[in-house]
């Protein structure tokens, strides 16, 4: 057991770090461009110098490089906080394990490189109206026809959809069969005709997320990914790399602006830190996302030796949001009244803690709600059996349906 | 980086557990719980036979001189048997209070005895109900002779040597003695506790002959630097702990039926498990870090100590509560297993300070690392 970096890992930590030193954008180039031009500014720089994807095959995009050079590499990458970024995350983190996992070797190649320049950029369609947690319930539907499916129905929750390039898409192809038998997976063009995009206003008066309608649209049967039918499968790669790169929300940005918040805030004039209570919730937050963190670590450990991570990912979000929305929560009741007040000027952190409390209750559903990701624990890593199942067996189109 | 034990490491852990399985199965925690013996001496011997006593103990003074990695797999394994032996009081305290402070002479006379068992070693501080500072401490030391009282001493009923923390009057206010319990001027009177198969006793110490362990005045130091590198040992034990009633509460859930169904189809007592199963892992993680800190000796080691701690503390609390709320009725009774892991899990949490207080300390070493 060693912390501290090996000779060659710290040879890597410095290249890494002398490159974005040279290399990182300044204020001054990214002053005049909206977000999405400066996003994908610096994801074409670190591109076309080989920083972009490291760990994907270099013929891919990427460096080649192992996990914990991955882990180093964010780790430099994180010191520049205000450096663009997060539209290529589910292209990236998604929808390109997929494909390297699914496609033929003619789509990697045409893809995968376009997704690690951030060239073009990748949603995933699959939650649905009536499909959230029970996702395989989804019930947009393809037919074949020809060398073509065609496709009918709606999708939500789609992060993105509405400068996405490409999507993937989970869809039901039989509904005769039990309702995992029948999907089926593609990627598809997402300036398809027939695809309509819509956006969802959140409880935060953001909308980072779409619904996006299919009337007709038309997809080429070499799209699929795996055989017809074999759709739920496919979509657990993708799963199990969403449950991995959904992290808490910021919790270890935040967890650093409440320990200097307690310090510069009083409580009957002393400093909050001060106070015995203050302490004790201070210590649980930091067991926690120090737990995280060496857990992650020891993820990495599984990885570098050529196993895959596993279902044990999941408690990263579901430890990680919960603690991100009761930092938040505290450290707006360590301002007193003032803590109500969500002003860049006024409010501490300029506001963090109050975004932060109106962000957080999407990453505890996103990807999986605490209650999902419980039952993952309890039944793929400590064995448990599921709760009898209603649906179980019985063709999709004989399921008892609710009014949505 | 690399973040796992070696296969060294792993090895020597699957030994210990099948040792523990074999002459630590639950009947013999259960024969210390229900007789009169404070611990199971036997055991203890075999332990000691094994080696796992003289585990960090340079080879110079009859130890195998082997690393704290080494000690935390064997804690972890101690800690899932709940053995009830004076292990953590004589290797965990009073080892490493001689590792780190003591003379080459107090090594070379009570290493060697320590290592081989012969010896049993305590630490006593705390003189009552209250959080022990060097500004309440009662006990005095003075020209060799100690006079004061000291509560909740674990094993003091059956050790033969004890560091006492003593007022000092100058440097941090505390000085180490090292006391042998046989002398004259000490009086052992046994206290019930709340895991009868883990002794303490109120030791009472009348002109009772002390040398200093490490220089007076600087008692405190000594002793915060040793509840650091315990605490990481202490955290692998309720580790340990900790999964063996995780694990316990799952199987019975599995064969338990209720209203048709193994009640661990149960979303309820699914999400009870998943949440121990969290908190064990996290526990687990801070654990490595805690054992890597304590290993190298690194700078941080009182916030990776006390983060290992607190996290474990809470864990094998968690989970020793939960097992019993998972078994029902039965859990609540004599005759099953639930009650060891729930009484270890609240002596461990307090043995060495309380939950509170180590997270006090944690906050400390997060104010100092912010500062620098």
């Amino acid at each position: 057991m060693d912390f501290n970096d090996t000779p060659a890992e710290a040879a890597f930590r410095e290249e890494a770090r002398a490159w974005l030193k040279d290399n990182a954008p300044t204020e001054a180039e990214l002053a005049d461009l909206n977000f999405m031009q400066q996003s994908k500014l610096w994801q074409k720089r670190k591109y076309d110098a080989g920083w972009a994807c490291i760990r994907w095959p270099k013929e891919y995009g990427g460096r080649g490089a192992t996990a914990i050079e991955q882990v180093i590499w964010n780790q430099e990458e994180a010191k520049y906080p205000d450096l663009p970024g997060g539209v290529f995350s589910i292209g990236q983190g998604m929808a390109a394990p997929t494909l390297m996992a699914w496609a033929k070797e003619e789509h990697k190649q045409r893809y995968l490189p376009k997704l690690a320049s951030g060239e073009e950029i990748w949603c995933q369609l699959f939650s649905e109206p009536a499909g959230g947690s029970d996702l395989a319930a989804l019930r947009t539907k393809a037919e074949k026809d020809g060398d073509e499916w065609v496709i009918n129905g709606q999708k939500i929750w789609t992060s993105g959809a509405h400068y996405s390039d490409y999507g993937i898409l989970v869809v039901r192809t039989d509904p005769n069969v039990p309702k995992h038998k029948g999907l089926s997976y593609f990627f598809l063009d997402m300036k398809s005709p027939g695809v309509e995009t819509k956006p969802i206003k959140q409880l935060s008066g953001d909308a980072n997320f779409n619904e996006v309608y299919f009337t007709d649209v038309r997809i080429p049967d070499s799209q699929r990914l795996g055989e017809v039918g074999q759709g739920w499968q496919v979509s657990i790669t993708t799963l199990m790399n969403e449950r991995a790169s959904i992290g808490g929300g910021g919790a270890g940005s935040d967890f650093r602006a409440l320990l200097d918040l307690a310090q510069t805030v009083t409580i009957n004039d002393k400093p909050a830190i001060e106070d015995a209570a203050v302490r004790a919730k201070l210590a649980d937050w930091h067991c926690k996302r120090s737990g995280l963190k060496y857990t992650g670590y020891r993820s990495l450990s599984a990885l570098s030796r050529g196993e895959t991570p596993g279902p044990e990912n999941s408690i990263g979000k579901l430890v990680g949001a919960p603690m991100a929305q009761d930092m938040a929560s505290f450290a707006m009741d360590l301002m007193e009244m003032s803590g109500a007040v969500w002003d860049e000027e006024d409010s501490p952190a300029e506001g963090l803690f109050q975004a932060t409390f109106m962000a957080i209750p999407g990453f505890r559903i996103a990807g999986g709600t605490d209650e999902i990701m419980a039952n993952i624990i309890a039944e793929r890593v400590l064995g448990m059996p599921q709760e009898p199942r209603l649906d179980k067996g019985i063709p999709f189109n004989e399921v008892p349906t609710g009014a949505g | 980086m690399n973040f796992e034990f070696s296969d060294e490491q792993n090895l020597l852990r699957e030994q210990a557990h099948g040792f523990l399985a074999e002459h630590c199965p639950m009947s013999k925690v259960r024969a210390v719980l229900d007789g009169e013996q404070s611990a199971d001496l036997e055991l203890w011997h075999k332990i000691a036979e094994m080696g796992w006593t003289a585990t960090t103990i340079p080879e110079e003074f009859g130890g195998l001189g082997l690393s704290h990695l080494e000690l935390a797999v064997i804690a972890e394994e101690l800690g899932r048997a709940v053995a009830p032996t004076p292990f953590s009081s004589s290797v965990y305290l009073a080892t490493e209070a001689l590792l780190l402070a003591g003379s080459t002479e107090q090594k070379e006379r009570w290493l060697p005895k320590l290592a081989s068992g012969e010896a049993i070693g305590t630490f006593a501080i705390s003189e009552g109900p209250s959080r022990t500072t060097p500004a309440n401490l009662q006990t005095t030391a003075k020209s060799g002779a100690l006079n004061g009282s000291k509560s909740a001493v674990p094993d003091g009923d059956i050790a033969d040597v004890a560091i006492v923390v003593a007022k000092a009057d100058g440097g941090d206010g505390a000085s180490l003695q090292l006391v042998e319990l046989d002398g004259k001027g000490v009086n052992i009177r046994p206290q019930r506790t709340l895991d009868f198969s883990r002794s303490h006793a109120r030791l009472t110490f009348t002109d009772a002959p002390c040398e200093p362990l490490g220089h007076p005045g600087e008692g405190w130091a000594h002793t915060e630097k040793l509840f650091d590198r315990a605490a990481v040992l202490f955290a692998w034990e309720q580790v340990g702990g900790a999964e063996a009633a995780l694990e316990m509460a799952k199987e019975y859930a599995m064969g338990r039926y209720a209203f048709g169904r193994p009640i661990a189809s149960y979303q309820a007592i699914k999400h009870k498990l998943a949440e121990a199963y969290v908190k064990n892992t996290l526990a687990r993680s801070n654990g490595y870090y805690g054992a890597w800190a304590l290993n190298t000796g690194a700078a941080d080691l009182p916030l990776a100590a006390a983060t290992a701690r607190v996290s474990a503390t809470q864990a094998y609390y968690y989970a020793s509560k939960e097992n019993i709320q998972t078994h029902g009725g039965m859990g609540y009774t004599w005759e099953f297993d639930c009650q060891f892991h729930y009484r270890r899990a609240k002596l461990l949490s307090v043995n060495i300070g309380s939950e509170g207080l180590w997270q006090d300390k944690l906050v400390t070493a997060l104010e100092q690392s912010n500062a620098a």
